[in-house]
């Protein structure tokens, strides 16, 4: 049976995009039929961090208002063919998105699709409600950081009340991806460490990914970490994610401070 | 302090950041869905006032201070120097 996910996390900048192509590509890697689909109406990434920008015709958009057939606007990966992408649209307001028209969009990707990605805009407006509305799974994305940790509680709290499976007195699945993770900040006590953003959200930890070069090089490339840097830090977190959201039971290993020679001679003192 | 407790006390700045966001949070929980509690009850205990007492509206302050354990809400109303005492016996 189709799953519909969505990524989400309230503050914007946190990772929300590459988590959605790493964790749909990683998913894909393994066998499941994947749509991501883009939600940020008038700003959107996931294209460009996915390396499909300049094969974009049709959006959601045009889907959702019936100009053009849910089959012309998907786009096959070309790296794996069992993961597809649906476009935001980048000139049109996120207004054109209607309720039965994001229903029916997704309800057909349902019918195609083992995993259904819905990437969220930032915030709480229209575009995430949205995004949220069909989910029956949530990976919350948060930096372990003040503004992101108070955003995702909101989130947490919106999840449980304002989506259809809410609605219907069910639940969504909950699950929390610290990214952005820097062990040897987190051990001298300048981040909130795992166990304090875990305390504080009560929610399911899905994975944790290491703040890491690698992620940026991805995106710079259009690939997902998870095809572009397969045996990297971050995409085995994303991997493994991926593993644990298909309910495998993976034990977390939170990140230790790898330590050269020079900074076990000197110390905290080394920058 | 030493010059030892200045390399040691250094930036420990992520308990703060805990205590902060649990004290904030727990509130924010509670306040999703009934967030007009506090314009509620500050309606609400100045009608009761100026059931005895003249006041003027202007002089009425209202603080919140949220805690750990236990919040304070501070109503201050200004009374007039010579209380005009509405139906006093």
């Amino acid at each position: 049976m189709a799953k519909v996910l969505v990524v989400t996390s309230g503050k914007g900048g946190v990772g929300k995009t590459t988590s959605t192509a790493a964790l749909g590509a990683a998913l894909a890697q393994n066998g499941a039929n994947v749509v991501v689909v883009d939600f940020d109406v008038g700003l959107r990434n996931l294209d460009l961090v996915m390396g499909a920008e300049r094969r974009v015709v049709y959006d959601l958009i045009n889907v959702v208002q019936g100009d053009a057939k849910l089959a012309q606007a998907l786009i096959r990966d070309k790296r794996i063919e069992n993961l597809s992408l649906l476009p935001a649209s980048q000139t049109r307001d996120k207004d054109a998105l209607t309720n039965e028209g994001v229903a029916r969009v997704i309800g057909e990707l349902r019918e195609k699709f083992d995993w259904v990605i819905c990437d969220s805009p930032a915030g709480i407006e229209k575009g995430a409600m949205l995004a949220m509305y069909h989910a029956d799974v949530a990976v919350v994305v948060t930096n372990p950081e003040v503004s992101s940790v108070r955003d995702s509680d909101r989130i947490i709290g919106m999840l449980d009340s304002k989506t259809a499976r809410a609605e219907k007195g069910e639940r969504v699945e909950k699950h929390l991806l610290l990214t952005r993770y820097d062990p040897g900040r987190a051990a001298r006590g300048e981040m909130l460490n795992v166990d304090d953003v875990l305390e504080i959200l009560s929610i399911p930890l899905l994975g944790i990914i290491p703040e890491s070069q690698e992620v940026l090089q991805a995106s710079n490339i259009g690939s997902p970490v998870t095809l572009a840097n397969p045996n990297g830090v971050a995409a085995r977190a994303y991997f493994e994610a991926a593993r644990r959201l298909g309910g495998e039971k993976i034990e977390v290993v939170v990140p230790m401070e790898r330590k050269g020679f020079i900074s076990r001679l000197f110390g905290r003192r080394v920058a | 302090m030493n010059l030892l407790g200045l390399f040691f006390k250094r930036r420990s700045s992520a308990p703060v950041a805990r205590e902060r966001l649990q004290v904030l949070l727990a509130h924010e929980r509670i306040a999703t869905g009934h967030s007009e509690l506090l314009a509620k009850l500050q309606e609400e205990i100045i009608q009761v006032i100026a059931r005895h007492i003249k006041i003027d509206r202007e002089h009425v302050h209202v603080k919140l201070d949220r805690g750990r354990d236990t919040s304070t809400l501070e109503i201050d109303v200004d009374l007039p120097a010579v209380m005009p005492l509405m139906g006093a016996r």
